[in-house]
């Protein structure tokens, strides 16, 4: 069975993008067929942090006004060939999207995808709103500061609330955390909120702390995942969050400092 | 978004029904003592005219029905119109009185005492125990449970007591015409007694809330002192003070 999974924080900047991006290419390379949609219209970046900006020709809004087919649309990645990207367009607003063309797609969708990643815009009006409605996973982006912590709280209520699943009553959306950006040097000096203040305010299950790092910059730059960075610390987090996702354990990495050479030689605190 | 043609001559979407909470003053009467109310009156709008002038009130006359006091609706009517306040409603009335209201526009307001009153017309009997009867009107008509955490942004309105068995957020909003009891933290606005039952408590094992309020008086994060935050307490209303105690 398919699951569609809404990647959302309702603030901007948090690492959305990098994250459905990550953890879509994660999933495919695990050998699930995923394919990842931007719902960011009018706000495109998903097909930049992909690498495949030269290779849009038609996008999410075509295939809703049935100016283009799903397959005419979706774009192969070039990394993985079980991952598969609607891009949002340019040239249109929110407003562009409608209820029912979004769950037809989805629909559409289900039937050849094991998993669909939805990439939410900010706030919380339409696109937010018809990225998480037909979700049946959430992953909440959160930074470890006072204002994304809020905006994530409201997008849960908004989720168990207003989505698909809260207006027919089925079992609510499950909903994981996501620590991005976390510095734990940061929150040594009380610079930052630390993993277990975040818990402590949402109650959430957490499925990773992705560290702050040069990695993610330099991924976006070049267009590929920073999960494809296999040695950066970043990229090996988003692999753990994936694996968590699929029901291995792993243990949490990168909440404490890092230690020095030194450190490491002998391995004292 | 009507992308077929055939669809485009249809009438726009002009309007739609949504049931909704507001929190209104509700004027309860003790005398039927025309000059005294209208003097007593003219004393509270000085204090905040700002906030009494063209506002919406609900009459609660269950006090002096209780005390078997008649008062003519209408002339009551006319005295809060003249003093720029709009009573919009009407709760704990006879049915004589009741019929007065409605011929001057003044809906009946569901809830509350007004059905036992018109029930039991013939009072003598009942009203001679007036003394030992129990406030019916603070019955609470059913218990809310919410085991979910209310999140910011949520608002979660009880018609009696409320329990949540689960955090609520900060800029969470919870009301209750009855208690609240929250086991886990409180860090939103918890609101009992919003219809103005002063023996409504609220309950919680964290206090960290933005404000907190029994029977519309209130007290914000700011006033809560250090020895009673972050602990489990009970708040209730004392002399028309919020009085909090450990748990």
């Amino acid at each position: 069975m398919a699951r569609i999974i809404v990647v959302t924080s309702g603030k901007g900047g948090v690492g959305k993008t990098t994250t459905s991006a990550a953890i879509a290419m994660g999933l495919a390379k695990r050998g699930h067929k995923t394919a990842v949609i931007d719902f960011d219209v009018g706000l495109r970046n998903l097909d930049l942090i992909m690498g495949c900006e030269r290779r849009v020709v038609y996008d999410f809004v075509n295939v809703i006004n049935g100016e283009a087919t799903l397959n005419q649309a979706l774009i192969r990645d070039k990394n993985c060939n079980q991952l598969y990207i609607l891009p949002a367009s340019q040239t249109r607003d929110k407003d562009a999207l409608s209820q029912e063309g979004v769950g037809k797609i989805l629909d559409e969708l289900k039937k050849e995808f094991k998993y669909i990643v939805c990439d939410s815009p900010a706030g919380i009006e339409r696109g937010a709103f018809l990225a998480m409605y037909y979700a049946d996973d959430a992953f909440i982006v959160t930074n470890p500061e006072v204002s994304s912590v809020r905006d994530s709280d409201r997008m849960l209520g908004i989720l168990s609330s207003k989505s698909r699943r809260a207006e027919q009553n089925e079992e609510p959306i499950k909903e994981y955390l996501l620590l991005t950006r976390y510095s734990p040097e940061r929150v040594k000096l009380g610079e930052m909120l630390s993993v277990d203040d975040v818990q402590e305010i949402l109650s959430l299950h957490l499925l990773g702390v992705i560290p702050e790092s040069k990695s993610v910059l330099n991924a976006s730059n070049s267009g590929t995942p920073v999960i494809l960075d296999e040695k950066s610390d970043a990229g090996q987090a988003y692999a753990d969050v994936i694996a968590r996702y699929l029901g291995e354990s792993r243990p949490h990495r990168f909440i404490d400092e890092k230690k020095g050479l030194f450190g490491k030689l002998f391995g004292g605190k | 978004m009507p992308t077929d043609p055939q669809h485009t001559t249809l009438l726009p979407h002009a309007l739609e029904f949504k049931s909704t909470t507001f929190s209104v003053p509700v004027l309860i009467l003790g005398s039927n003592d025309a000059v005294n109310i209208k003097l007593q009156l003219q004393d509270k709008i000085q204090l905040a005219p700002e906030f009494f002038k063209n506002s919406p009130l609900i009459l609660d006359l269950h006090e002096l029905n209780k005390q078997d006091l008649d008062i003519d609706v209408s002339s009551l009517i006319a005295l809060l119109r003249s003093l720029a306040l709009l009573p919009v409603g009407i709760r704990g009335a006879t049915t004589v009185q009741l019929q007065q209201a409605i011929e001057l526009g003044i809906p009946a307001n569901s809830g509350t005492n007004q059905a036992a009153i018109e029930t039991s017309k013939a009072q003598p009997e009942p009203h001679q125990v007036t003394a030992s009867e129990a406030e019916p009107s603070y019955i609470a008509v059913s218990t809310t449970l919410i085991t979910q955490p209310i999140r910011s942004g949520q608002r979660v309105y009880a018609h009696g007591d409320l329990i949540v068995l689960a955090q609520v957020s900060a800029g969470a909003e919870i009301i209750a015409e009855g208690n609240i009891h929250v086991y886990g933290t409180l860090r939103g606005r918890a609101l009992a007694g919003v219809q103005g039952n002063e023996d409504a408590r609220i309950f919680c094992s964290d206090l960290q809330a933005e404000l907190i309020s029994i029977a519309g008086t209130y007290k914000i994060s700011e006033d809560l002192t250090e020895s009673v935050r972050n602990h489990p307490v009970q708040i209730s209303l004392q002399n028309n003070t919020l009085t909090i105690i450990d748990l």
